[in-house]
């Protein structure tokens, strides 16, 4: 479904991605996990067509640039990390807004689109928030309000920068459970970033870990998240502690400290 | 103004029916025509010489009225010429303000953000100093503005764009501001040279519909028309566009050709109303944030109606200005912000308190 080649993003004089090649199968959810500055949300980014690259991004079989904004924006959804939700705007209106790549240019949302928007708001429990302002929700719910946006746009692709960062625990687990029952339903393929690796691991079916640009380690979570790969990539002591397969990641002190 | 109907979805909570899509409700539709044709009425019946409302609207209509010939003189070559014209520029520096607010996302932009204003200034400074009558020809005047508000704009958005690569929002107003500086400073330079003028320059700048024509009215209508079109066409795409560059464009929106398209018209439609005008401050801010205080965030519902309560607004402050102290008249810009602020202030305090939590 994505298949990138060769992808290098200089930012100023540095190379934020440097000769990244990525396949991700359709249905598949993969994580890229990495230490901070490793190059993961541009990754994505390059995935959703926001910065430029010469290297090679096919989509769903087709060259990227191939595609009409409009036809991109059908394929890829983009939830990013921090995404600006502008003063006073309801639940309802927000979500309609992932409906614009299925509207003509100046154009209107037609009864087909608020149907769609109605849709995604029941099956994601939102009904009852509907005329609620989304700057008003809490973190779970407002987490759960942009991934209806991008279920509403109605892409097979699915990438999210850090679904989970601003949440507790609690909500970690149901927003990454949600998006793991949408994407079944759905046949979505999935990719996020993401910064625990316990949770990466219960999730992703595979880890990208990248390090300074590159990809260094990408499998199965049990072969990504070792004791070695975390104290060479992230320089972190951690135990691994392993839970049929699914490895759990805990950090350690010094010793002595 | 009329903005009595209370806030049509107070009801909508309790209903179990699917919450309908921000849109612009009829009831404010329909209050924003009558606020226009009310103001435009009361602005052709009332001056120094009253007249009966039946009879100008009979007149209007080609029906046969007792109004004296003169009368009919002042209804349609004096009145009706200054109400159309303060109605138009009005409806056009509220819906720019507006559009420029959505479009930089700042809800300080007014139409006058990219230097229109400093422009247009400086346009009609050099043509009232360099004319040797020292008087500048009435056609005159208003071109020198419409070129020089354009000119500031293009100079501005050219330098925002590239200085910030991409033609972020933050660099365009700065670049605005220091271009809408330099042309300030130059004007200034320029008048201080030619004292003789400053009169005159004055005038211009503080804002006047007094001498209002058709031929005004023809000039601003040919660009601020167009411009409405554009504008309101784009009301949905700025709601889009308020997400930020980015999520525009993972939504299939080409961001930064609807932006340019945005600020080209909205920069056009100022223009246009400063050329026949002057400088008429505050409009563009005070109408389009009252109408989001008031009926909704929306594009699709600030736009359409900063077009018709600006509109309204405008005219009616024209008619106080041109009443309070009669025969003389209080300058426009005065009585818009005289009259606006208090108001814009009573509306921020009433709707703070109803809508946060």
């Amino acid at each position: 479904m994505i298949k990138c080649a060769g992808v290098t993003v200089t930012l100023g004089d540095r190379n934020v991605l440097d000769g990244v090649d990525l396949h991700v199968g359709r249905g598949e959810w993969v994580t890229i996990v990495g230490a901070n500055g490793a190059g993961k949300t541009t990754l994505l980014r390059y995935i959703a067509g926001l910065v430029a690259s010469p290297g090679e991004l096919h989509l769903d079989g087709r060259p990227a640039p191939s595609y009409s904004r409009r036809d991109r924006a059908r394929l890829v959804a983009f939830v990013p990390q921090a995404p600006v939700i502008p003063d006073g705007m309801r639940v309802l209106d927000y979500v309609l807004l992932g409906r614009t790549p299925h509207i003509a240019a100046l154009a209107v949302e037609s009864r087909r689109d608020v149907a769609a928007v109605h849709e995604v708001l029941d099956r994601l429990d939102l009904v009852a928030f509907a005329e609620r302002v989304v700057t008003t929700l809490s973190g779970g719910e407002r987490q759960r309000v942009l991934i209806a946006r991008a279920l509403a746009q109605g892409s097979p692709i699915v990438l999210l920068d850090e679904p989970t960062t601003a949440l507790d625990v609690g909500h970690q687990q149901q927003v990454l459970e949600l998006v793991d029952r949408l994407r079944r339903d759905h046949q979505l393929t999935v990719v996020t970033t993401m910064h625990d690796l316990t949770l990466a691991g219960q999730y992703a079916e595979r880890l990208v870990l990248l390090d300074r640009g590159e990809i260094a380690v990408e499998g199965p979570a049990g072969d990504v998240l070792t004791e070695a790969n975390l104290a060479r990539y992230y320089d972190a002591r951690v135990r691994i502690i392993n839970d049929g397969g699914r490895p759990i990641v805990v950090p350690l002190r010094e010793p002595g400290s | 103004m009329t903005v009595t109907a209370a806030p049509a979805d107070a009801t909508s909570a309790s209903t179990p029916a699917p919450a309908p899509p921000a849109r612009l409700r009829v009831a404010w539709l329909v209050a924003g025509l009558v606020a226009v044709v009310v103001v435009a009425v009361a602005g052709l019946v009332v001056g120094p010489v009253a007249l009966s409302p039946v009879a100008v609207l009979r007149e209007l209509v080609g029906l046969p009225t007792r109004l004296t010939t003169q009368q009919v003189d002042i209804v349609e070559q004096i009145r009706l010429p200054r109400v159309i014209l303060g109605l138009a520029v009005g409806g056009t520096l509220s819906l720019c303000g507006a559009s420029y607010q959505g479009v930089f996302r700042n809800p300080l932009a007014d139409p006058y953000l990219l230097g229109a204003a400093a422009g247009a200034g400086l346009g009609v400074t050099l043509v009232i100093v360099g004319s040797s009558t020292g008087a500048a020809t009435p056609t005159a005047v208003p071109i020198a503005a419409f070129i020089g508000a354009l000119v500031a704009v293009a100079l501005a958005y050219a330098l925002g764009s590239s200085a910030g690569g991409r033609a972020s929002t933050a660099s365009l107003i700065l670049a605005g501001v220091a271009v809408a500086s330099f042309l300030t400073a130059l004007q200034t330079y320029v008048q201080q040279r030619n004292q003789d003028t400053i009169r005159e320059v004055y005038s211009w700048i503080l804002g006047r519909l007094s001498s209002a024509s058709w031929h005004d009215v023809g000039v601003l209508l040919i660009y601020a028309a167009p411009a409405w079109v554009v504008l309101l066409a784009h009301r949905r795409v700025l709601d889009v566009l308020a997400l930020g560059d980015d999520e525009a464009t993972t939504l299939g929106l080409h961001a930064r050709r609807s932006r340019l398209v945005v600020i080209v018209a909205a920069s056009l439609g100022t223009a246009a109303a400063v050329s026949v005008s002057g400088l008429i401050a505050f409009v563009g801010i005070i109408v389009p944030h009252t109408v989001r205080l008031i009926a909704g965030r929306s594009h699709r519902v600030v736009l359409p109606l900063s077009l018709l309560f600006g509109a309204a607004f405008l005219a009616l402050t024209d008619l106080l200005a041109r009443t309070l102290s009669s025969p003389a008249e209080v300058p426009i810009g005065v009585v818009t912000s005289f009259l606006g602020a208090p108001f814009f202030i009573l509306v921020l305090r009433s709707t703070r308190r109803s809508v946060e939590p």
